[in-house]
């Protein structure tokens, strides 16, 4: 069931989130990690950092709360532990990349550069920008559109650049369409939304960090939302659909609204081998449903009503 | 790593042990590779729930082979909704078990005497742990404690398998009227111990490693932070801990512990960031 997105071709369209995965070698201990479309990593900036003060997680009704603040080993650890581990053992890997300013992201993105076991980059947008007083690059339009810029420039050209995009925004589309101008060869939909619990016995914030990133099903219905504005906007761009996959089902929901694979983060947390069964049961699902292929399955749910008449159109429906 | 496996186990029984629930399962793959110090995470609320994320329990034993093969053992305190759940099951049910998982509690090279000091069920880890000790020749003491009689654990199965055992409760209820680390000092003295072993609450292995390091010997301690995987994805179950090479880190509970040298847990800033962990300079903003 080969995914396509922009050049890179995948074996299958299932693929870990950033964060819910590290590096992959964890998750090894369930399932084969080349099983998968690709491992996408941690987001990774130039310098190791502490992330942030404990507690880290809040569980909330069908999502949990995050305040992890991309805590990692930098980039040159990352090069020579994680992504060589992975390419041993022949995983293809979406490196995500972070950084505090547009030029963090142009030096990470030149230490990757020529490196055969990257098969794309995801640039996690949802950072707080330093040289703006911290507010988060993927909630402003020239913000994103510079970084994304910068990244496709300094980027081995044959190597496909993803936009991954927050859902706290007015209108998701306007910050899409400011990344594909810039380059962006597709788009990752969508990071957490952010949230925050009170815990009514300290009466304080539950998290360290104050406000965390909510995830989850909770968010799935939002992040739907957000992969079918952006296909019915950008209709040739491709997606990388998340948010709240747990199994086929929800996977084919993101499909038909248009993306052309999928990530499945939190769910991995409550099943270590999520990825693997989301993957057999969307290729049952589209099976099931007559679907020869899964680009005929992209973006199925936009045509009009007389080009989608149950079960058996599909197939005539792709011809 | 602890070669982790997932398994549906057939639950064997359920058993009220003070204010505590054990729970015996049949899980095979789990009891394979069990070693004291290990525990399990158990998925809670039935399938389609809206609580995502697996509960942490230390494993109480494991019977790789015999009668009973392929069972595990833990036990359950009413905490929220997910141990409620929990301990609403009954045999026959099933659980959604992920385990072993996390760093066992270091052995000896060879024979040492040690003392066991748990709180609460954070007893529930020792008695496997005492039993290994035991048959690999090393004297053992045992301390249990807890707030109140009622959340004693394990008393009598320490009697049994060691010969003797201190209780001290907060409240007088049972044993010595006191702390565990009231009588630690004694016990150190009396085996000329080598080592401590603890589990229970956060200040209690806090003032265990206190002691032991006033009797100039090692206290490894099983922590209890709040986790997300349990299995190392994460990063929200972390601990600031000095390394070898003399600088601190947040390094993950549930991999690299639950099992850490007190020593090197920088007990004082567990909950906050301090400057000079490192990478801690890497967070403007954040
Ligand atoms: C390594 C380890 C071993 C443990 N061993 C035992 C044991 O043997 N017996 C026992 O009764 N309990 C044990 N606990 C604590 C147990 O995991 C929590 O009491 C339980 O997760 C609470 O879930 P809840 O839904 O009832 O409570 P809630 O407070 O509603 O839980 C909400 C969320 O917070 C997390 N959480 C809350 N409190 C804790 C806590 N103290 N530790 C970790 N996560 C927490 C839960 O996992 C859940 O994701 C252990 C915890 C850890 C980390
Ligand atoms: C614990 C945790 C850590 C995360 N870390 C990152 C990260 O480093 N970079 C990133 O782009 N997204 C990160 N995310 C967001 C996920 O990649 C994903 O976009 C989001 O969680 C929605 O998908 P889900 O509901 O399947 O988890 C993180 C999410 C969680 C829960
Ligand atoms: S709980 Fe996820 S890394 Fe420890």
């Amino acid at each position: 069931m080969t995914a396509s997105l922009a050049t890179l071709s995948l074996p299958n369209p299932v693929l870990t989130a950033s964060g819910c995965a590290a590096a992959g070698r964890e998750l090894h201990q369930f399932f084969d990690v080349a099983a998968l479309g690709a491992v996408v990593t941690k987001s990774i900036m130039t310098r190791p950092r502490s992330g942030r003060a404990t507690p880290r997680m809040a569980e909330t009704p069908s999502g949990m709360l995050n305040s992890i603040g991309l805590q990692g080993p930098g980039i040159d650890s990352f090069i020579e532990n994680d992504l060589a581990w992975l390419a041993a053992h022949g995983a293809r890997t979406v490196v995500s990349i972070a950084g505090g300013h547009t030029d963090e992201y142009v030096e990470i993105t030149r230490k990757l550069n020529g490196n055969a076991a990257v098969s794309m980059l995801e640039v996690n947008i949802s950072c707080p920008n330093v040289e703006s007083r911290g507010q988060v690059f993927a909630c402003d339009v020239h913000a994103s559109s510079r970084v994304i810029g910068a990244v496709r420039r300094a980027a081995d050209p044959a190597l496909p650049v993803f936009a991954k995009l927050s859902p706290d925004v007015t209108d998701i589309t306007l910050i899409a369409r400011a990344c594909a101008d810039a380059g962006a060869d597709g788009f990752s939909l969508i990071n957490t939304l952010l949230g925050m619990v009170i815990d009514t016995d300290t009466m304080a914030p539950a998290l360290g960090g104050v406000t965390g990133g909510l995830s989850g099903p909770a968010i799935r219905p939002v992040a739907l939302r957000c992969v079918w504005q952006v296909h019915q906007k950008l209709p040739s761009y491709p997606i990388i659909g998340m948010g709240g996959i747990r199994c086929g089902l929800d996977a084919l929901q993101f499909i038909l609204a248009g993306a052309s694979a999928v990530s499945v983060g939190t769910a991995v947390f409550g099943d270590p081998s999520a990825p693997v069964r989301v993957l057999a049961e969307l290729e049952a699902a589209l099976d099931a449903r007559g679907f020869a292929s899964l680009a005929g399955a992209v973006g199925y749910a936009h045509r009009a009503p007389e080009h989608r008449l149950g079960p058996d159109a599909p197939q005539a429906a792709a011809s | 790593m602890s070669n982790p496996v997932q398994e549906t186990a057939e639950i064997f029984a359920v058993a009220r042990v003070g204010e505590y629930v054990q729970f015996t399962v049949v899980a095979p793959g789990v009891a394979a590779g069990f070693l004291p110090g290990h525990f399990v995470a158990v998925g809670v609320g039935g399938e389609n729930t809206s609580m995502l994320l697996r509960r942490a329990f230390a494993l109480y034993g494991a019977t790789p082979s015999g009668q009973f093969a392929g069972t595990v053992q833990f036990i359950v305190a009413a905490h929220g909704p997910g141990t409620r759940w929990l301990l609403q099951r009954s045999a026959g049910e099933t659980l959604d078990l992920v385990g072993p998982l996390g760093t066992p509690f270091p052995m000896p090279s060879g024979p040492a005497p040690a003392v066991l000091v748990g709180g609460g069920y954070g007893t529930a880890p020792l008695i496997p742990l005492a039993n290994a000790l035991l048959a690999a020749g090393s004297p053992v003491e045992m301390i249990v404690g807890a707030s109140t009689a009622s959340r004693l654990f394990g008393e009598l199965v320490a009697k049994r398998t060691i010969g003797a055992v201190t209780v001290t409760t907060d409240d007088g209820s049972a044993g010595v009227h006191g702390r565990v680390t009231d009588v630690l000092p004694d016990a150190i003295r009396g085996v000329n111990a080598e080592v401590v072993y603890a589990c229970g609450p956060m200040p209690m292995l806090r003032a265990v490693g206190d002691v032991a390091r006033t009797h100039a010997i090692h206290a490894q301690v099983a922590v209890e932070e709040a986790m997300a995987c349990g299995i190392g994805v994460c990063m929200t179950c972390v601990l600031p801990v000095r390394g070898d090479d003399g600088a601190s880190r947040f390094l993950r509970s549930c991999v690299e512990g639950p099992v850490f040298d007190a020593d090197r847990v920088r007990w004082a800033d567990v909950g906050s960031l301090p400057d000079d962990l490192v990478g801690a300079d890497a967070m403007a903003w954040h």
